[in-house]
């Protein structure tokens, strides 16, 4: 994929804001359907707060956000230099049947991410954690 | 995000407008278990103008809903709309908490 834009921000929830609005207005331009950008939106406040959470026992506490695209595709990847953290691999399984009471409020953030995404991956890659959020762009009309 | 409570009965009536995330949920957390603190048991949440919920509100929520059921109360919600109907789905809230196309009904739930 190739790369489109690409901005450091301090890894602290106050940013989430800031970071989605720049995301958003590349995701408009790249031809996301309006209809994803919720989406979109749901999918990096789950995994900026997974971030801004874990990743980080120290300073300096950056994440970078590159957006890429293909013909086909529009992602967005976070690349923090935290401890090695697979937010895939390691969430817990949210049991979605279980009554109110046993109702359990971990892994709800990856299970979102996967279902409003088209794609999503986790990379190890020279000391960094590399997630891929991954949104379908819109078929334009030949 | 802002909450605006009614009384109607036996009842609060909480309307939820803007976004319930990471920002804002500790905000909704806190207030929302004061009514229970206060003497709410039945609490309707009309989520007709709420934009945007993420899985901290959804926690949010969840929480209430289990201050509410330990005193002896319930709380539904009504009137999803869009991403918001969509994430109570995919997260299964839906399952556990009643839920009402519109205020009319949520009232008649409990």
């Amino acid at each position: 994929m190739e790369l489109v834009e690409e901005r450091v921000f301090e890894a602290e929830r106050g940013n989430i804001g800031d970071i989605t609005a720049f995301v958003t207005a590349t995701a408009e331009r790249k031809d996301i359907p309006s209809g994803r950008l919720p989406h979109l939106e749901l999918a990096l406040e789950e995994a900026l707060v997974n971030i801004c959470t874990y990743a980080y026992r120290k300073p300096p506490r950056e994440v970078t956000v590159r957006l890429l695209e293909d013909e086909r595709r529009f992602s967005v990847e976070l690349v923090d230099e935290g401890i090695p953290f697979d937010p895939l691999e390691e969430a817990p399984q949210p049991d979605l049947a279980a009554p109110l009471e046993e109702r359990s409020a971990g892994g709800l953030g990856v299970l979102l991410i996967r279902r409003v995404t088209d794609e999503v991956h986790y990379r190890r890659e020279g000391g960094r954690n590399i997630l891929a959020l991954v949104i379908n762009r819109e078929r334009r009309a030949p | 995000m802002k909450l605006e409570r009614t009384v109607q009965d036996d009842k609060a009536v909480v309307t939820v407008v803007g976004r319930l995330d990471a920002m804002t949920a500790p905000d909704f957390e806190k207030e929302s278990l004061a009514w229970v603190e206060g003497g709410d048991r039945k609490i309707l949440l009309d989520l007709a103008d709420l934009e945007y919920i993420s899985s901290a509100g959804l926690r949010a929520i969840l929480a209430l809903a289990k201050r509410a059921r330990a005193s002896g109360g319930a709380v539904t919600v009504c009137s999803m709309k869009g991403m918001v109907a969509e994430v109570f789905a995919i997260s299964g809230f839906d399952a556990f908490l009643p839920v009402a196309a519109d205020r009319e009904g949520g009232l008649e739930a409990f």
